[in-house]
């Protein structure tokens, strides 16, 4: 942990500078993308229905990516699912993080029944698929967006937890955390204000590898037709609208699929070399 | 040894005891599942009477304990809309599901093993480099999406049809689902395998295997292979859920008539026996699988089986 190998100047990868080169094109799009079209994403055209990609034709006509079944532009949908399935991921990991971390905290701190509490709990979590648990919870009640991000949002957590409360017992054993006690500091300064920040890369760098995973759930379950729901659209919803028409309109499904793969392979390959400088011993063999 | 075995059995009991009193709870949570079932338009006589037939009249501790009940007899409920019991719509599904998921599992391990072999024995060299690259490759690419790219390929270069056959006598109809549900794992594999060989490799007993004149391929597989091997078996264990997740997608996918799309179409109609029927039977399939994963542990490694610690 507290060993870095010097970050030596150009030493990154190519594959890491085009990552965040894609990132940050993704990002941009997914903000201003919109501006590119001059139709709104809900506008339908029943005129221009399943219109090919103009870029490619070369043909004169304002849909530069064509257009789907019912005549919406697909580049300004594409912005938008975007915005949203990258909303939904950003958050959605967050939630995760900061949830599963505080309880990997305590247990690791307290130890006792809290921490046998909060390990079964974690048994639980792991031995239900996510993807399970979101269809049970989609099917009780009424989906909406606030429950789609909470149920994404409890993805990975039990993933953080172990992780924290492993980083938190070894962290315990180190002079810092004696010394802070021998002191008089109460649990949560010791806890919050000095163990934390010392284990923070590990939380950082399971971040990044989750991320591409909550990227692929959301998209997943809206390919299903269960995650983010009409007027609202996200990636995997425009690919599920278009999987019925594969032959003759690849345009639907090949863009928005392109387009996640390539956003998880870039915040993946980020996530792999921010581990190998940050946190070479503790995160390895954790990746799932 | 013994105690160790015990406790994993224990805790694996605790764990599903708990899913299933969330399950009932939930559902409970979720509104009257009788005004659920009902017609929209029915009168409230006729919902009081599901409300009587289904037992919702009863207080909340009683209807646990017969749900409970119900559950180790075997009464797992009907479906709402075919009337039929839940686990025989249910087991109707399973072999389908197994035969895609074995046969990913299968070509995940067997390809994905391989790979790392042959990755972590030609360290450094391009076909090292090319198999991480697949690995990160495998666990970005979206398993629909793969699907997707699949079909596509099969009907415009093959002239062949993968997916909406609605049965499973082909078997070669199978090695296009399941090769999609199994390149995440794969890649998985091939990285473990890979680090986890090497990290072998460099101990120093290695050293003294060949300093004594033993072969490399009896290094290999008599005595690296097995060291290598415990991590791989973590590894499938965490691998069964993504399977598992996978396979409801996979199935959708490709059409395949298995316990995925049966879910997805009771999340749909909202059959609420089904679904709480599916999500019980795969949170009891998950614990069992850990459970021998932990098992294999033991018997995989004489110093946890000695010393008691894992």
């Amino acid at each position: 942990m507290s060993e870095r190998r010097a970050p030596a100047g150009g030493s990154m990868p190519w594959s890491v500078r085009l990552s965040m080169g894609f990132v940050a094109l993704f990002v941009l799009f997914a903000l201003f993308g919109q501006w590119l079209s001059p139709f709104d994403f809900r506008e339908t055209s029943l005129l221009n229905r399943l219109e090919p990609p103009a870029l490619f034709t070369g043909e004169d006509s304002p849909y530069l990516l064509g257009t789907d079944a019912r005549g919406r532009d697909l580049l300004v949908r594409l912005a938008v699912g975007a915005q949203i399935s990258l909303i939904v991921a950003v958050v959605g990991t967050l939630i995760s993080a900061v949830f599963g971390s505080l309880l990997g905290l305590i247990a690791g701190a307290r130890r006792g029944f809290a921490e046998t509490a909060i390990m079964t709990a974690v048994d639980v979590q792991a031995s239900l698929p996510i993807i399970i648990v979101a269809l049970f919870v989609l099917a009780m009640f009424n989906n909406s967006f606030i429950l789609l991000l909470i149920m994404i949002g409890f993805t990975d957590w039990e993933g953080y937890a172990r992780l924290v409360r492993a980083a938190t017992l070894s962290a315990k054993e180190q002079g810092y955390v004696t010394a802070q006690r021998v002191l008089g500091s109460s649990a949560a300064r010791i806890y919050l204000r000095h163990v934390l920040p010392n284990i923070f890369n590990i939380i950082l760098v399971k971040f990044t590898v989750s991320l591409p995973l909550t990227i692929l759930l959301e998209t997943a379950l809206s390919f299903l037709g269960l995650g983010v729901q009409p007027p609202m659209t996200s990636l995997g919803q425009i690919m599920s609208e278009g999987r019925d028409r594969l032959l003759n309109a690849w345009w639907l499904t090949l863009f928005p699929g392109a387009m996640i793969f390539l956003l998880a392979l870039s915040v993946s390959l980020i996530g792999d070399w921010l581990r190998d400088r940050l946190d070479p011993t503790l995160i390895e063999g954790r990746r799932a | 040894m013994t105690g160790l075995v015990l406790g994993k059995i224990v805790r694996a009991m605790i764990t599903l005891l708990i899913t299933v009193t969330l399950v009932f709870f939930f559902i409970r949570l979720s509104g009257d599942p009788a005004a659920a079932l009902a017609p929209p338009d029915a009168p409230p006589q006729v919902i009081e009477q599901y409300r009587r037939a289904m037992g919702l009249d009863q207080p909340l501790p009683v209807q646990y304990f017969n749900y409970v009940l119900g559950l180790v007899q075997g009464d797992f409920g009907y479906s709402i809309h075919t009337g039929r019991p839940v686990e025989e719509i249910f087991l109707a599904r399973v072999p389908a599901t197994l035969l895609l998921g074995l046969t990913a599992l299968g070509i995940a391990l067997v390809l994905g093993v391989t790979l790392g072999t042959v990755a972590a024995l030609s360290r450094a060299s391009v076909l090292d480099r090319f198999v991480m690259a697949f690995s990160v490759f495998a666990f970005a690419m979206p398993n629909f999406f793969f699907g997707i790219l699949v079909i596509l390929t099969g009907a415009l270069v093959f002239g062949v049809f993968f997916g909406g056959t609605g049965g499973i006598a082909n078997f070669g109809q199978v090695l296009a689902p399941a090769a999609t549900l199994g390149l995440a794992s794969m890649g998985s594999f091939a990285r473990f395998t890979r680090s986890s060989l090497l990290e072998t490799l460099n101990k120093p007993f290695m050293g003294a295997l060949e300093a004594r004149g033993i072969p490399p391929m009896r290094r290999l597989l008599r005595h690296a292979a097995p060291n290598a091997a415990i991590p791989i078996v973590t590894m499938l264990g965490l691998s069964l859920g993504g399977l598992v997740a996978g396979a409801v997608v996979t199935e959708q996918v490709f059409s395949w008539p298995g316990v995925g799309q049966l879910l997805i179409r009771s999340v749909q109609t909202r059959d609420i026996a089904v679904i709480q029927f599916s999500v019980i039977a795969v949170s009891f399939t998950m614990t069992l699988a850990n459970l021998v994963v932990d098992l294999v542990y033991f018997w995989l490694d004489p110093r946890i089986r000695r010393s008691g610690n894992v």
